[in-house]
């Protein structure tokens, strides 16, 4: 690892920057579709009729047990088996955003299992329906629970965004690697870059949740640090 | 009249909570439940408004029966308030917020009208200076006030109390009794379970006695406590009176 190779890792930056902004783009729509998703089955395992219960908790653990690169491959290659290929992109963002919506469904069922029962009683006693008990009183008091575990499952998608280079997706990987083809000596100047890009995201990632849930700190009610 | 409750049974698993409860309740009263505990006040009180359902029996507000199936119970709930032994104030909302938030998503008032009545109903229990406060910042005895609010502010035909002050420091019950005794004095309906005997002989109308799902004896507080017509009310008094004392 000549100084010369890390010169030349270094002078590719913008390439690595404009994949790890792709990275970044399937992180967000991962999330997000993990995020709502999530919300909707923790909330039917938590409070659904029996049936829908159920069947929540079967999705969480199919979505948990399939390992995740079978299920980006799966999901990228059974649409062009029926004539509708997808993008890798694509295929990324729906796989891994099922995928981490089965976590996130677990992390807000914990979360808001730890509401008091007594809180959705005094709800329903004013007159609140179940949906609107949940969505304004319990579902607040669970996301503050739930920000520990949700910043946890944030660090591990961020990386699993790396996977997407398995399904064709120019992302910083696919960057790194194609370095280290072009020149040999590259290759773990750049892979060593990237990591230290990677440690750089997951650390601004994990301060900015922190400045969120110090935000949303009940005054009073948790222990301060 | 306002509240009548017909027969209610209500079992969990083996053990039979309530045995067959029925009384009834005119507008402006206020009658004060009494008995050791475990003999299903607590059950009683829910399956009024059916937090609780009960197994067996009807319960009518005015003419409506809310124990029917076909009665929108959210409808009906609105109507009654219920003020808990541990508060169960929101923990993520103020004050205000906890006392708006019946007005705004299920009476369905403006913002505005609901902050303005809010604040009179918080004023009435006298906390409008907490109003911007969270309950984790208040005391017990201010925590219970502001759940008072909220069931006020919901302008309920009946409020129902489960053991308002047993979570209660003992300095911070006084509190709590002087609004109950404002509210009964205004007119209120209430319905109250409570071992403050002090409360029960001041303010009530009259006193049910139960024990082990039944009531046991009722009657005016003067009659009950001067001249029990059963052995049971008799006994439990003396125990009470021990063990609170006589003016509680």
């Amino acid at each position: 690892m000549a100084l010369e190779h890390w010169l030349k890792v270094w002078a590719s930056l913008p390439v690595l920057l404009q994949g790890l902004s792709v990275n970044l783009a399937l992180l967000g729509g991962l999330l997000s579709l993990g995020f709502v998703l999530g919300i909707v089955f923790a909330v039917l395992e938590v409070y659904g009729p029996r049936p829908l219960r159920f069947f929540a908790s079967l999705y969480s653990w199919l979505f948990r047990s399939i390992p995740e690169i079978l299920l980006l491959l799966l999901v990228w290659l059974g649409p062009s088996r029926f004539g509708k290929p997808i993008t890798g992109f694509t295929a990324a963002v729906i796989a891994l955003g099922l995928r981490s919506s089965a976590y996130q469904a677990q992390i807000f069922r914990g979360a808001l299992q730890a509401v008091p029962a007594g809180q959705m009683l005094a709800a329903r006693a004013l007159g609140l329906s179940k949906l609107q008990a949940v969505r304004h009183v319990l579902l607040p008091q669970a996301f503050r629970l739930s920000l520990a575990g949700w910043g946890n499952e944030f660090a591990v998608v961020l990386k699993d965004t790396t996977l997407a280079y398995a399904v064709g997706v120019v992302e910083v990987m696919f960057h790194a690697r194609s370095l280290g083809a072009r020149e040999m000596p590259l290759t773990l100047p750049a892979y060593i870059t990237v990591a230290l890009l990677f440690l750089g995201l997951t650390y601004a990632g994990l301060s900015l949740l922190g400045v969120v849930e110090k935000k949303l700190r009940i005054p009073g009610l948790e222990a301060r640090r | 009249m306002l509240l009548r409750v017909e027969n209610l049974h209500k079992r969990y698993g083996k053990e039979e909570v309530l045995r067959g409860v029925s009384f009834s309740l005119e507008k402006g009263e206020t009658k004060v439940i009494i008995g050791p505990s475990g003999t299903g006040k607590s059950t009683l009180l829910r399956c009024i408004n059916r937090l609780t359902e009960p197994d067996r029996g009807r319960v009518f507000l005015e003419d409506v029966e809310i124990t029917s199936p076909r009665v929108n119970i959210n409808k009906i709930r609105a109507q009654i308030g219920f003020v808990f032994q541990d508060f169960n104030l929101f923990t993520h909302l103020t004050a205000l917020d906890n006392v708006r938030l019946g007005l705004i998503r299920v009476k369905g008032l403006s913002k505005r009208e609901a902050t303005q009545r809010a604040l009179q109903e918080l004023a009435r229990v006298g906390l409008a200076d907490k109003a911007k406060a969270y309950p984790a910042e208040l005391s017990g005895g201010q925590q219970q006030r502001v759940s008072i609010a909220r069931a006020l502010a919901m302008d309920p035909k009946l409020i129902l109390f489960d053991e308002p002050t047993s979570a209660l420091d003992p300095e911070l019950i006084g509190e709590v009794l002087s609004v109950m005794v404002e509210l009964a004095k205004s007119g209120m309906t209430m319905l109250v379970v409570t071992h403050e005997m002090g409360f029960a002989r001041s303010v009530a109308d009259e006193i049910i006695f139960m024990e082990k799902g039944v009531i046991v004896e009722q009657g005016p507080p003067e009659q009950l406590f001067k001249r029990p017509q059963h052995p049971r009310t008799a006994e439990f008094l003396r125990r009470i009176t021990e063990l609170y004392g006589g003016e509680g």
